[in-house]
Order: C-alpha cells, then structure tokens, then sequence
C-alpha cells in the first residue's frame, strides 16, 4: 500500500426509483490496496461496484478515479472503463469467441495493439490462470470455474490500474469456488489493485487490506480484516456476522 | 384454363415486375430497417427518439395510407423520386427510370413501411443477446459502434433471421397493393386486365396469380426452416 487513492467516492447516492440503494457512501481506495465488501443481499455492494466505472450511473456525489472524476457516457469515459477490469458474477464471457479470442478482443480493438502481441501476452495470462491448453474452445465447453478464471485474465490483458470483482464466485459450484479464489489472491500478493464484492468470508480474511461492511444502502463500517471478524463494532455488523460464521 | 397458355406471357411479365419492386424493396428494407434499429438502441436519446418516432408511424399506418402519402404528397411536394434512378441499377430495373413516377412511389412506399418491421425484426434479436455480453463489452472500453460490431450484433443476427423472414414474406404479399397505386402490370394487377378488360373466368386467373406469389413465398419459407433447424443443431 502506498497510501495514494486510485479511486475515491464521495457522498454518493444512487436510486432505483423510491429505493435509496446507496446513501451517502465514502469510500477510497488506495494504489495496491484490496477491499473487499461485505454485507447481506441487497445492501448496495454490487451497485456500489459497477458505479466505479459507471455501468450503473450515480444520481448525486462524486466519483474520481486515479484523479479524474468519471466522464459522461461516451470515447472519455470508454478509455476510463479500458483502465479498471471488471469480473462478473455470470463471467460473460463472449458466446461467439473463443477463449483466446475472448482476452483479446480488448487489446486488439480498443487498445490497438499488434494481434501478435497481443496473442503472446493472452496465452501468457492463460497460463497464470491454468487454462492455456483450452484457448481454442468456446465458453459454453469450459466450467464455471475455468470460465471464471477466463474472465479475469480477459480483464488482465488490458493491464488495467484496479480490478472490480462483482460477486466472482457467486455462481459457481462449491469445489470449484477454490480454483478462482486462488488467482485472486495471487493477483492480491502481486499488489494489483481490487474492489471485491463477496460472500467469501475465507478470502476477505486472508487477502483483504480491509473490509467495508455495507447494510441498506449504507457503508456501515471499515476495518483491518482481523480487527473487523474478531471485534465487529457495529451491531448491523455483528449480527451479520453471527448469522453466517455460526455455520 | 387455357388462359395459362394463352396468357403465360402477361402472367410471366406480372411475376418479373412483382419479383422486380420486391427485391429493390426487401434491399431498402434491410438497409433503412438497420440504420433505424441502431438509433433506437443507441445511447443517445434524442436518436432513441428518432428511431421510435419512426417506428410508431409506419408500424402502426395502414400500408394503403403510406401508399396514398407517397403517390399524392410526392408529387404535391413537387417530387417525382428522381433520386431512385440509379444509374447502372435502371439497366436491370427498368421501372425506375420511367417517366411516370408510380413505380417509384410505391417503391418508396413499400420500403418506409417494411423498414419498421425489420427494424424490430432485428432489435429483437438484438435484444435476445443477453445484457451481461454487452456489459462486458463496455467495461473492456469498447465504444458503443464496437460493442455492436463485435459483440452484439454477430450474435444477435441469429435470432433476426427467422423473424426477418417473415417480415420479407408478409412484404411480397403486400407488395400486391401497388397495382392500384398508379403502377401497371404486376402481377395482381394482372387479374384485373385478364378477367376486366379481356374476360377471363376469374378463378384460373386467380390460381395462375396466386401460383405466382407461391414462387416467391414458398421457396423464402423453406429457406427459413432450414436455418431455423439448422441453428437448433447448433444450439445442441
């Protein structure tokens, strides 16, 4: 952590007609720093993550990421979005591509890059994520697990300044749940920059820098992963808490 | 029922006019039902507005009304759509470089009204790609004209077709609206100057006209349930 913010939220609210989804929330996040939200469905957190590079557009507050505030729909704020990665809980991967056409559809079209290039680093990022000997299958003949890992290194091979990761292993099955974590937090020790919406509370104690917790709409509170599960501060928090670690 | 052999030229010359208006027709069609399909997704609302306001006209307006518009409001403009006698095209398509203007008209006619339903025909396929690929695409920073090009569209295209199709189909038989329009010849016209002017019983007519449309409709029909069984395989 070198103490820089890469993106900071201020005094952000989002609406979804009467429902407040996100109330006045504070948050920065510095260079290198891994955060991971927490909280109960429905309490923001994803919201929270696709406003980072405006998928879902805030009504009032701002968003600045690596010093610019987020620009309006349009070329500005698609070279924004090519610098922060984005990881699904669907994976979305491209249907009509093939895996190595998936990472390198970024590069090659938005970053103009040599395909040459661009096919060496993609299979160097397969590899990483254990998935180079499939690069010429299609989504749909992968796991969920192995689509998942596809995905992040898709978002990988724009060498993005932060990755956001919304709810990444939500969808998958339990034993393979293990196989995304462990890139994640490989990408964690290498000190690249994450926002990670999750239930995995395993991953949120051992590689995050810290945990936000987020309830209704509001960022409830903030702290070092072993100060947060061992002293909850807040009830919200503590009773989130007990609800899913009694298990 | 010898006026199929009798009369097999005039058949033959109503089906060319008929095949002729409809190919140059289904073209517009796709091209002007296209370009409204990108407005009405667009990010941009006034050119959603656009493509929606376009789309609730000539959806909802009987095609004799547009037909009407174009025949009588044209030429009330001052226009005679000397823009569509296109050089090289007029060699093959005779029709519209005639100095009556009719053939045009219904022509204009024709597609404006068709290019709504492709319009639709393709947003819905559009909107059968799901979001999250479109997503996806937008949070790699592809520009919106990439996001279709690349992403969208190739996949959209698979679910417009069979409805497309259809679109085309219900055109041809629409198409049988221009003789009463001002454009002589094609092929319902034909029913009229057989049984009116030359006293031809009317059902051979009927049938001989009817065998005409067949030949355009059946063949597209079954070209579609080939497509349509052949992406049911791929899909497995």
């Amino acid at each position: 952590m070198t103490g820089e913010a890469l993106i900071v939220l201020e005094n952000v609210n989002k609406w979804f007609g009467p429902l407040h989804v996100l109330q006045d929330v504070d948050l920065s996040v510095a260079r290198g720093e891994v955060v991971v939200v927490i909280g109960p469905s429905g309490s923001g957190k994803s919201t929270l993550c696709r406003a980072i590079n405006r998928l879902e557009p805030i009504n009032s507050g701002t968003i600045t990421f690596d010093g610019q505030p987020l620009p309006a729909e349009g070329r500005a704020l698609a070279r924004l979005r090519s610098e922060v990665g984005m990881v699904f809980q669907s994976f979305n991967l491209f249907a009509h591509k093939t895996i190595l056409q998936n990472v390198m559809l970024g590069p090659v079209k938005v970053r103009k890059e040599k395909s040459a290039v661009v096919r060496e680093r993609a299979m160097g990022l397969l590899e990483r994520v254990g998935i180079a000997n499939q690069a010429d299958k299609y989504p749909a003949q992968l796991s969920g697990g192995q689509q998942q890992r596809v995905a992040i290194a898709r978002a990988l091979a724009m060498q993005p300044k932060a990755l956001l990761f919304d709810e990444p292993t939500s969808a998958l099955d339990p034993e393979m749940v293990g196989e995304v974590l462990d890139v994640m937090t490989s990408l964690a020790r290498d000190g690249m920059t994450m926002v990670v919406v999750t239930h995995e509370m395993g991953f949120a104690r051992h590689a995050a820098d810290r945990v936000v917790f987020m309830a209704d709409g509001q960022l409830v509170e903030q702290a070092a992963p072993e100060e947060f599960f061992a002293n909850p501060r807040s009830d919200r928090a503590r009773d989130f808490l007990s609800k899913i670690l009694t298990h | 029922m010898s006026v199929w052999v009798d009369k097999f030229d005039v058949f033959a010359g109503g089906f060319w006019l008929t095949f002729q208006i409809c190919v140059l027709a289904a073209t517009g069609a796709l091209i002007l039902g296209a370009v409204v399909a990108v407005l009405r997704i667009s990010p941009v609302p006034p050119l959603r507005a656009v493509g929606t306001a376009y789309v609730t006209i000539f959806r909802n307006m009987p095609l004799t009304v547009v037909m009407f518009f174009s025949a009588f409001a044209l030429p009330a403009l001052g226009s005679n759509a000397d823009f569509l006698r296109i050089p090289v095209l007029d060699l093959v398509f005779t029709r519209l470089s005639t100095d009556l203007p009719y053939f045009r008209f219904a022509l204009i006619a024709l597609t404006l009204y068709t290019a709504a339903f492709v319009c639709e025909a393709l947003r819905s396929g559009v909107n059968a790609v799901s979001p999250g690929q479109a997503e996806a695409a937008r949070s790699l920073g592809l520009t919106f004209t990439q996001n279709l090009r690349y992403v969208v569209l190739p996949q959209s295209w698979k679910a417009s077709i069979v409805p497309l199709g259809s679109v085309i189909i219900a055109m041809i038989k629409n198409s049988a609206l221009i003789g009463f329009f001002g454009v002589v010849g094609d092929l319902s016209a034909t029913a009229d100057q057989l049984t009116g002017a030359e006293g031809y019983a009317f059902i051979p007519v009927a049938i001989g006209i009817s065998i005409g449309y067949l030949i355009m409709t059946v063949p597209l029909g079954a070209l579609l349930d080939r497509i349509e069984r052949r992406q049911a395989v791929a899909a497995r």
